[in-house]
């Protein structure tokens, strides 16, 4: 196997494992709280619109960014007041946000920029170009090392950032006041609540970190891995990251390679076709499939027990 | 879906909230019209025109009734349960499968015999692609959401690859199947043609449309009465009292989703054997997820679901008349009002009751 | 000495229900009194306003003289309340120090709590006997164990006053004496302990004051020393005129059901049916008497076939139904099942009531040939049904929630008495039922009887076990007590549905 080959894989899935893990994040943080998140998908389809229109018509990435996450929070907050102080059903909320969010998206665009829904391609100067770290370029040469500065180096901003999101959310989980009171809201609200501290509000701030992270993974897409949005550009990767995050039983590390397991996937589907096993010729599409064959698998239960928070998707009612 | 809160007459229930529900979103509709620049009104009464105003708008709006009443009935029966099932847009899509290939290898028996056939095996894949989600819902309590959406896209891949390795004829591009001519289901324009000599304009409208009134009706007649859709209401309504009637879950769980999927199947029928003649790629454009807002408008129920489908019918062909004659507005504003409808009705269905408790709820004492 | 906690003038109301009426009540620092009722007492009321979870309508509440304002759980912690709940408030996953440190963490970063806690709880395990593993994962800790983490969190938090709200229902005998030295410990160490309990033997046990509530109402306060167990009951339950219903004698002929060596245990492990054994004859009522939670409920779950037996049998009619677990079969058989909660599982509130009257019997062929389900059929005989046990409005049209609490019972007693049973057995038959309508249940059900059908009855009113019974069995934590005959009277029956028997324990 050409090494060179690999470390173009793995570079590739690294890159696109970023909008999975951060989508994945986002998950994580709103379900060990309690609310369920169906709507992943939605909101990083629309910050991947907001992001490239921005853009595009401000000329930079960084203010594509921001108007990114403003309006994914914007949903997440709907999603929330749905779920929170309107006890609604969470699941449904979602779905509805993923509708709203794919619609209005191609409404936009097509209004603003005439394309039929997407956004004009964005120049480098709009975009979050690749970095490269010291040393990769001496290093390029050099067999072996050189692969593997090539596989680290060269990613956007927004990459490097987004791994370390994984220790950091980890780390914020298991070490911080806010991350015990989360994680205590999502297993047992009335815990909380005899303990004195505010259900409604723990749960917010969860949704809201919810919408800042897909709102990174939006713009990410349609600012440093492509050019520019195109119409249902997530593809169901906001679905993808759910099945990881399920796969990974709610923790972030796990969360992390399961991200990546799926990026890998993707990552390798080009050069998987016309790949041939004991006589069969493995059509691109069942590798397509993977992800969402392995969630189901999961599910069943066959690959281990993945336990939710106990509270998960069950509206607070002070039963007194 | 039904609530015991509060004591709101039942007509603001089942019609007051539904059509507040409407406005609202067409109101924002209307807000996002008004940021693209175009006339909210003129809108309005572009898409009426489009849609009720002429025999060619009320062709497409039935025909896209057709295929909502299915999957609307798909998605009513399941909440009747108790279960969301979102998987209607793959259960359709698989069935276009059973349909293909009855009506492709079957095509040398007479079509009074393979019609019938290729709609059965409709069902049948439509069932069974909702039943293994339901089958491990109800055994190894796998969240049905989730495992739904996963076979969204799990059919999404199979159907390409189906269709592009098996049914496409060899040296063809197009990525579709041959014309399915031993299970044709005619058009009203071929029929007024053929049989009275008319001139009708063309749309897609076929005879499907009755098969769509009869499973309304074949579903009312289960749910309300028949043993099974008592069962299946209980278990939906309480399910420890369900229990306690000797009425066991889990099998209506797994029989109520593959009924649901047979539902949503029929779609394919309507669709594969009804307007395009052959099997082809995502066909279900959207219809799966139509299906839900339906059923939540129409309060599952199969009245409320075919004056619903209906009036998604209005909006699609009316979106489309629209989209012709103002570019800027896109089709997919529809897919904006859908989406609002399934936030209002299903997540913030309660947000009007304080208001509307407070004018019709007279102070008890 | 300033008393610890008083309650002054407390008033309450639900609705109708009027919870707490005008109750006064003064805690000593330092000492452990005990708060005992039957249900409905009002005692759990009381103290969720203590803690913060209602407030009261009317009244005054003070600590350690002062009068306080106490209108969430935060607001008692901080006037050094705590409160150990019946169902405790845990979060499973997580470690006894995390669950300890939960809201009391002092800091953004929990590390420094934890070390805190961590010194702490071995402060407390040595003071108190509190000994509990720090890192263990609450979820996997027996429940004696969980028990002592919500006693340690409360502590943790600065109690000074602590709260028990019937501690020993999951306890076995042993983790129950390790407990009450627990609560000794924390006597002796000034703090106040109130204990909530139906329990007699653990109020003459450890408490040091005991006051008994009876129907909203603090009927009075004495000092454990000196009353009796005697006393106590009959002050709990009170001498009351009863509504006898008219019946002769019973005629009892065979056995119809046949219940041995039943026992059933929850998901702990704790046996809440332990080693019963009683029959049933046709033409006689039964009735099972006892504080609620002590295994009545589960014992009409698993005849019922709703629930299965760990072990034992239950011989309906020759057959045992114990290994069905089917509740459709063992209604074929012949039985019939009121059950206790009406609402959740009686009827389907949202469902009409001629919906609901053939819940459980809704395959009967005369209903329906085949699949079917004749609406014209089931209409008439709910009207049919209505008419013969004069529900009202005679509507069979109208949402079952909305008919009254009496005659949603009349419409599921039609239909379990139609079915002409040869057992029934029936849990709480008119709980939040007007007079009229107890009345008129109460012949039925005597009705029944003298036509020859066996009937288990379970409530937890003494009133109408004794009146409507032909042989009473009390339970308690499980176990039949004993058997008495009608003419027992209430303080007989009042120790033993306090867990004193005649007989050494």
């Amino acid at each position: 196997m050409d090494l060179s080959l690999i470390s173009e894989v793995l570079a590739s899935t690294i890159r696109l494992s970023v909008p999975l893990v951060l989508a994945c994040l986002a998950g994580l943080w709103s379900e060990k709280s309690g609310i369920v998140d169906i709507g992943l998908e939605g909101k990083m389809l629309a910050a991947a619109f907001a992001a490239a229109a921005a853009a595009s018509y401000f000329q930079s990435a960084w203010l594509g960014l921001l108007i990114a996450i403003f309006v994914s929070l914007s949903f997440a907050l709907v999603h929330g007041y749905a779920a929170i102080n309107q006890r609604g059903n969470q699941v449904v909320s979602g779905v509805a946000i993923n509708m709203l969010a794919a619609g209005l998206a191609v409404v936009l665009g097509n209004t603003w920029f005439k394309e039929g829904g997407r956004t004009p391609a964005l120049p480098v100067d709009a975009r979050f170009m690749p970095i490269e770290l010291p040393g990769a370029r001496e290093l390029a040469g050099v067999p072996l090392l050189g692969d593997v500065a090539k596989i680290i180096s060269g990613h956007s901003i927004l990459t490097y950032l987004t791994i370390l999101l994984v220790p950091l959310t980890a780390w914020a989980l298991a070490k911080t006041r806010f991350g015990l009171r989360l994680r205590a809201v999502g297993e047992n609200p009335h815990a909380v609540d005899t303990a004195g501290i505010s259900v409604a509000r723990l749960r917010y701030q969860a949704v809201i970190i919810a919408g800042i992270l897909c709102g990174v993974a939006g713009a990410f897409m349609s600012t440093s891995l492509s050019a520019g949005f195109v119409r249902d550009m997530t593809a169901g990767r906001g679905f993808m990251a759910l099945a990881a995050l399920i796969f990974a039983s709610w923790r972030a590390w796990p969360a992390f390679y399961a991200c990546l397991l799926f990026g890998f996937l993707q990552a390798s589907g080009n050069y998987l076709q016309g790949v041939h096993v004991g006589g069969f010729e493995v059509p691109v599409q069942f590798i397509n499939l993977l992800p969402y064959l392995l969630t189901v698998v999961l599910l069943a239960g066959f690959i281990g027990k993945s336990i939710p928070p106990r509270a998960s998707g069950i509206p607070y009612i002070k039963d007194r | 879906m039904a609530s015991a809160r509060g004591e709101l007459p039942p007509w603001v229930d089942l019609g007051l909230i539904p059509l507040l529900n409407l406005v609202v979103a067409l109101l924002f509709a209307a807000l996002v019209v008004l940021i693209i620049g175009e006339n909210p009104l003129e809108a309005m009464w572009i898409m009426l025109k489009g849609a009720v105003g002429s025999l060619k708008g009320w062709g497409y709006l039935l025909y896209y009734a057709t295929n909502f009443v299915f999957t609307g009935l798909a998605v009513a029966v399941a909440f009747h349960a108790g279960l969301f099932n979102i998987g209607g847009e793959g259960q359709a899509y698989f069935a276009g499968l059973g349909a293909a290939i009855v009506g492709l290898g079957l095509e040398f028996l007479p079509w009074p015999i393979v019609i019938p056939l290729a709609i059965l095996a409709a069902m049948l894949f439509g069932a069974f692609w909702a039943w293994i989600p339901g089958y491990l819902q109800a055994k190894r309590g796998s969240h049905i959401v989730i495992t739904t959406i996963m076979f969204n896209f799990i059919a999404g891949s199979l159907m390409v690859y189906f269709i592009k390795d098996y049914f496409r004829p060899v040296g063809r591009m197009a990525v579709e199947s041959r014309e399915i001519t031993g299970a044709y289901i005619l058009s009203f324009r071929e029929i007024a043609l053929r049989f009275f000599d008319l001139r009708l304009p063309s749309t897609p409208l076929n005879l499907t449309v009755f098969l769509a009134i009869i499973a309304a009706f074949v579903v009312w007649y289960l749910l309300w009465r028949t043993k099974l859709g008592y069962e299946i209401r209980a278990v939906g309504a309480n399910t420890e009292a369900a229990i306690y009637a000797g009425i066991k879950p889990q099998r209506i769980i797994i029989i109520t989703m593959a009924i649901s999927g047979a539902l949503a199947g029929l779609m394919a029928v309507n669709e594969v054997l009804g307007v395009q003649h052959r099997l082809l790629l995502e066909f279900v454009g959207g219809a799966g997820f139509v299906g839900i807002a339906v059923a939540l408008m129409g309060r599952s129920h199969p009245v409320g679901i075919v004056l619903a489908a209906m009036l998604f019918g209005l909006l699609y062909q009316g979106g489309a008349e629209l989209s012709f004659a103002k570019p800027l507005i896109s089709r997919d504003m529809i897919v904006v009002i859908q989406g609002l409808v399934i936030l209002f009705m299903g997540a913030l269905e309660y947000a009007f009751r304080p208001a509307l408790a407070a004018i019709f709820i007279k102070a008890e004492d | 000495m300033t008393p610890a906690i008083e309650l002054i003038g407390i008033d309450k109301r639900f609705g109708a229900v009027h919870a707490n009426k005008d109750v006064t009540l003064s805690i000593g620092q330092g000492s452990i009194h005990g708060i005992i009722g039957e249900n409905g007492a009002g005692k759990s009321t009381l103290m969720s306003i203590l803690f913060g979870f209602y407030a009261a309508d009317q009244g005054e509440i003070k600590v350690k003289g002062q009068p306080v304002s106490i209108k969430s759980s935060s607001d008692a912690i901080s006037h050094g309340i705590g409160m150990v709940h019946q169902h405790f408030m845990l979060v499973d996953p997580f470690t006894v120090l995390e669950n300890v440190v939960l809201g009391a963490e002092g800091g953004k970063l929990i590390g420094p709590a934890l070390a805190k806690a961590r010194e702490e709880l071995t402060r407390l395990a040595r003071d108190y006997e509190l000994e509990v593993d720090p890192d263990a994962i609450v979820g996997d800790l027996p429940v004696g164990l969980q028990q002592r983490v919500e006693i340690l969190k409360a502590l943790f938090k600065g109690a000074e006053t602590l709260i028990l709200d019937e501690p020993t229902g999951v306890l076995t005998p042993d983790e129950a004496d390790h407990l009450f030295r627990i609560l000794g410990q924390l006597r002796d160490q000034g703090k106040t302990v109130i204990l909530i309990t139906h329990k007699l033997r653990e109020i003459m046990a450890i408490t040091d004051h005991v006051s008994v509530m009876r129907r909203g109402e603090m009927v009075a306060t004495k000092e454990t020393s000196k009353t009796s167990v005697e006393e106590l009951a009959e002050l709990m339950v009170g001498r009351r005129v009863l509504l006898r219903v008219k019946k002769g004698k019973a005629k009892p002929g065979e056995v119809v059901l046949d219940v041995k060596n039943l026992t059933w245990k929850d998901r702990n492990g704790v046996a809440r049916v332990d080693n019963v054994s009683f029959n049933v004859r046709a033409g006689e009522i039964v009735g099972i008497a006892g504080v609620s939670g002590n295994g009545q409920s589960e014992i009409l779950e698993l005849i019922s076939g709703i629930s299965r037996p760990a072990s034992g049998q239950i011989i309906f009619e020759g057959k045992d139904i114990g290994i069905l677990g089917d509740p459709r079969h063992v209604r074929e058989e012949g039985l019939a099942h009121v059950p206790e909660d009406r609402q959740h599982r009686g009827l389907i509130a949202t469902f009409d009531a001629s919906e609901s009257i053939i819940l459980g019997w809704h395959y009967d062929e005369t209903l329906g040939k085949g699949f079917r389900l004749d609406r014209q059929a089931v209409i008439n005989r709910c009207k049919a049904e209505m008419q013969e046990f004069d529900v009202r409005p005679a509507d069979p049209l109208l949402i079952s929630a909305k008919f009254s609490g009496g005659n949603q019972q009349k419409i599921i007693l039609a239909r379990e008495l139609e079915r002409d049973p040869d057992l029934l057995i029936v849990g709480q038959p008119t709980r939040g039922v007007d007079i009229g309508a107890i009345e008129f249940i109460h012949k039925r059900l005597i009705a029944l009887r003298d036509q020859g059908k066996a009937i288990l009855l379970v409530s937890v009113e003494l009133d109408e076990i004794r009146s409507l019974s032909d042989r009473i069995l009390v339970m308690f934590a499980g176990k039949i007590m004993g058997e008495r005959g009608p003419e027992a009277n209430e303080r007989e029956l009042g120790l033993l549905m306090a867990g004193v028997t005649g007989d050494a324990a």
